[in-house]
């Protein structure tokens, strides 16, 4: 049975949400009001176990009176807020906001981008061929994982999950400013020389696959990848008492990645590096 | 929290430059080289240490100021005296153009290459050349450096404990009537990070190759800048109301500035009480004088009535709009005014600690301040009794490191509290949660002095100035294609063409910057704008932070647009897509069209609106809303590329 936790009742919040009237309790955002009205709007820095830091800004939505658009994400819904959330406003925001990104990174393995790319009519090749991106090799400098710069937005989630919201490890940090901002640990030396820990736990809230498991990486690239041939196999990890869940990610009988539930009340889908990556004794046949 | 630092060790310089800021260290833990029993047996640092983290800014200019860039020892030792983790640093250090983590010469020369210095550029190669690869000095370019009066303007920076003891400069003297300076108040250091000065500095504007060749290789022996008020035209003039004393007063002396009615306006606060004050600062109709023109009175109403405390009061002196130069003049030339101000408005929030971020560009003014704050607490004008009226108020200095982006009022707070000035999102607005999370009161230098005569004069006086809507006398920056360059102080309302005619028009003007690179150009034959946040709205421009760059027909136009476009992507904080990606984009198009016209721009033209656009209503905070404006009011208003 799994416990859920009720917290202390709260007040809800009435509001206009395109046209129609919406009830969220006090303290929700206006993206959990359009997810609890079905409404689809899109994320990407947003993480269901992070505090939203409205980076990326393909979320916006338009609040009546409001000079600029609210990222619906971070805002929080207020007493009687007239919020639209699907006009030609917003739609506008999100095509170019889809279109710089994917201008400038490679968003092949971030999942649902190729359908809002679609759907919003967006042209990432119209800034031309000379547009500025980072052309960099993967960086692989360690067993474990693989720092794939060119896919990386910048969306902040592997810093705070690093830092002061899970891991408190804080081995990186933004870097540097403008479109020469960059993702790094100290002195921007290799993973290995850092304070990192290798739990895993920036991989598990990637977007985009920028971070990615060493295993994953090879088998990508030998063209092994396969993730309809997976099965997902939730278990208690062996190794302490905590009992954080982990999920196995099984293809051709080997775990080729190892991740964990987010709605968990015990890890919201942290692990440590024995969870994540302490594997390789299970699958040794000799 | 078990931090990492790595093996890198400090050198004894950067040890000892640390040192002189946070005081040696008490134990092995906080960085000491010895071990001793004790260490074995508790953990110092911890918690304590992290609530020094807003010293990490002083500690990267102390580091900088001493070896001239910011090492890997350097930066884990420093880290590690204020329990910061090392990756944060780094990110940190990296944010600001005036620091460097790679080597690089003591001597460092920034060549102001923005809209009013024009030609810095070939002043830059050209002084690279002369001085050569053997020189030992790093020539960069830098974007605005607030000398626009002066164009073309550098300001060179010498790491390393100077030859001999750095003199106060001038009031306008030579070189040999230069005075020693002072010996330094015991008690007056720490925090602030105001310590004996290791470094030196010279200002060159305007600059030749010579001179600057010159300043380059011996610092010590540049000129002495010219007195703040030859940067004011109209100094002395009767009917000044915040520029009164520029000129006349001596910006080094308390008892000057007292001579000239100094600290009048502190008193009546004193005798009128807070709430009476906030009164009169509502009812003189003060709007803020950065460029968002919010009502003062309400902004220190709404901070006054917050329950939780402390409350802060952060002065904004981190003017990097290219092209302003206001409040440098005014901190240079009338320091006081700014510290009276200060205190009035601690005053009237609730305040005790008021913060004055300062620009790192600003060396005079940063030397003007510290003096004349130091005397203010010498003589109990700041302290724990104000006046002798039980108020407790003072204020610290912080230096900024070179980031446009720290004038952002959010973007300060994170870059005081040792952070990457990156701005928050609002809601929480400042006055209820701002600078370490506490009710804030922010203003800028030229809103603050405006306090002054609003309690000399009183309010209804203050308000019979200038119009209904825009009260009180305004300051504008003037520069470029003008005879008089400078700073003007006019009634609200004046138009355009009054104020460009006071400044002596070109016959051949081409078009006016007004409000700055986040501003818009206007054409000749709209100089009748009056000079009002209503009316500059209504023609569908802005009043800005208050430039007036005057191109004449000259001025290749297409350039300064690429400038005004480089200038946002290099100083865009990165936090943001549609700024990030925005802004180069942006400046990429402009590129391609730098040299076409007619159909051929058309697609580029088009591209730009769109992206602009986005920027102005997806970015997370002014710098990407305001970061077309200028582009777009030269397509729209002057027909650029046609």
């Amino acid at each position: 049975m799994t416990a859920v936790p009720l917290g202390i009742p709260r007040r809800l919040v009435e509001f206009t949400l395109d046209g129609q009237n919406a009830g969220v309790p006090e303290g929700s955002t206006l993206l959990d009001a359009c997810r609890a009205a079905g409404k689809d709007v899109p994320t990407l820095c947003e993480g269901d176990t992070l505090t939203p830091k409205n980076a990326c800004r393909v979320c916006v939505v338009e609040v009546e009176g409001a000079r600029t658009l609210a990222p619906a994400c971070s805002r929080k819904a207020e007493p009687g807020m007239t919020v639209l959330t699907d006009t030609e406003r917003t739609r506008h925001s999100r095509k170019v906001v889809l279109e710089l990104l994917a201008s400038s990174v490679d968003m092949s393995t971030t999942p649902k981008v190729a359908g809002w790319l679609k759907e919003y009519d967006a042209k990432p090749d119209r800034f031309g061929p000379d547009a500025a991106r980072l052309n960099e090799e993967p960086k692989v400098d360690n067993d474990l994982y693989v720092r794939d710069y060119d896919k990386c937005i910048l969306c902040y989630k592997c810093v705070d999950a690093c830092g002061d919201q899970w891991q408190n490890t804080f081995a990186i940090s933004v870097t540097g400013r403008g479109f020469d901002a960059r993702i790094a640990v100290e002195h921007d030396g290799p993973l290995t020389d850092s304070a990192c820990v290798y739990c895993g736990n920036c991989i598990e809230v990637c977007p985009t696959g920028a971070l990615s498991f060493k295993s994953e990486f090879d088998m990508r690239a030998a063209g092994t990848w396969d993730e309809d041939k997976q099965t997902a196999t939730t278990t208690v990890c062996a190794y302490c008492g905590v009992g954080c869940n982990l999920t196995l990610h099984v293809q051709d009988n080997d775990i080729v990645k190892v991740t964990s539930p987010h709605d968990n009340p015990v890890t919201h889908g942290n692990l440590c590096i024995k969870g994540r990556f302490g594997y390789q004794h299970v699958q040794n046949r000799d | 929290m078990d931090l990492h630092f790595g093996d890198s060790k400090p050198t004894d310089e950067e040890r000892a430059a640390v040192d002189a800021l946070l005081g040696p260290p008490e134990s092995a833990w906080e960085g000491a080289g010895d071990r001793s029993d004790a260490d074995l047996r508790w953990a110092r640092g911890g918690r304590a240490a992290r609530e020094r983290r807003d010293e990490l800014l002083p500690g990267l200019h102390a580091l900088n100021d001493r070896v001239g860039w910011v090492s890997e020892g350097g930066l884990d030792y420093l880290c590690r005296r204020l329990m910061v983790p090392p990756a944060e640093g780094y990110g940190v250090a990296t944010f600001y153009s005036m620091f460097a983590v790679r080597p690089r010469p003591a001597t460092v020369v920034r060549v102001c290459t923005d809209l009013a210095c024009g030609g810095g550029a070939e002043l830059c190669g050209e002084v690279r050349a002369r001085l050569g690869p053997a020189a030992g000095v790093a020539v960069e370019e830098s974007p605005c450096l607030g000398l626009c009066e002066r164009a073309p303007a550098a300001l060179v920076v010498r790491a390393g404990v100077p030859a001999r003891p750095a003199f106060e400069d001038e009031l306008g003297g030579a070189g040999d009537q230069r005075q020693p300076r002072p010996p330094r108040q015991s008690g007056f250091s720490g925090r602030g990070g105001v310590g004996e000065k290791t470094y030196v500095t010279a200002t060159l504007a305007p600059a030749a190759p010579d001179t600057l060749t010159q300043a380059a290789l011996t610092p010590e022996s540049a000129p002495a800048e010219p007195p703040a008020a030859l940067a004011v035209p109209q100094a002395g003039q009767d009917g000044l109301v915040l520029l009164k004393r520029l000129g006349t007063v001596d910006p080094t002396s308390l008892d000057d500035y007292r001579a000239h009615g100094g600290y009048t306006a502190l008193r009546t606060a004193f005798a009128i009480g807070p709430a009476a004050v906030i009164r009169e600062v509502t009812d003189s109709g003060l709007v803020g004088r950065g460029g968002a023109a919010f009502p003062t009175g309400r902004k220190w109403q709404a901070t006054a009535s917050q329950p939780d405390h402390p409350h802060y009061l952060v002065c904004n002196a981190d003017e990097s709009e290219p092209g302003t130069f206001k409040d440098r003049v005014i901190m240079e030339g009338d320091p006081y005014a700014l510290i009276e101000a200060m205190t009035i408005a601690g005053y009237a929030t609730g305040a005790h600690l008021g913060y004055l971020y300062l620009r790192g560009e600003y060396p005079r003014a940063l030397q003007r301040l510290e003096h004349a704050i130091a005397q203010a607490r010498a003589r109990g004008f700041l302290g724990d009794d104000v006046l002798g009226q039980g108020y407790a108020f003072d204020i610290e200095i912080r230096r900024g490191a070179g980031a446009y982006i720290c004038g952002e009022e959010t973007a300060l707070f994170n870059s005081i509290e040792g952070y990457r000035g990156e701005p928050r999102s609002k809601p929480p607005f400042p006055v209820e949660k701002g600078l370490f999370g506490k009710p804030t009161a922010e203003n800028n230098v030229e809103t603050l002095v405006n306090v002054l005569p609003i309690l000399t004069m009183g309010a209804p006086a203050y308000a019979a100035i200038g119009t209904e809507k825009s009260t009180g006398p305004k300051l504008f920056c003037v520069s470029g294609s003008v005879e008089r360059p400078g700073i003007y102080e006019l009634p609200f309302g004046a138009t355009l063409r009054e104020l460009l005619t006071l400044s002596g028009m070109p016959d051949n003007l081409r078009a006016v910057l007004l409000g700055g690179a986040a501003g818009g150009f206007v054409r000749p034959d709209e100089l009748d704008i009056p000079l009002t946040f209503e009316g500059t709205r209504e023609a569908g421009t802005t009043l800005g932070s208050g430039v007036v760059l005057a191109l004449d027909d000259t001025v290749p136009l297409p350039r300064v647009l690429l400038r005004i476009a480089e200038f946002f992507r290099d100083e865009s904080c990165g936090q943001c897509v549609p700024c990030r990606v925005g802004t180069v984009r942006q400046e990429e198009a402009l590129h391609r069209i730098v040299e076409r016209t007619g159909a051929e721009a058309a697609g580029d033209i088009a591209l730009l609106r769109e992206v602009g656009r986005t920027m102005r209503d997806a970015s997370i905070c002014g710098l990407g809303q305001t970061a077309w404006n200028a582009v777009e009011s030269a397509i729209d208003r002057l027909g650029a590329y046609k």
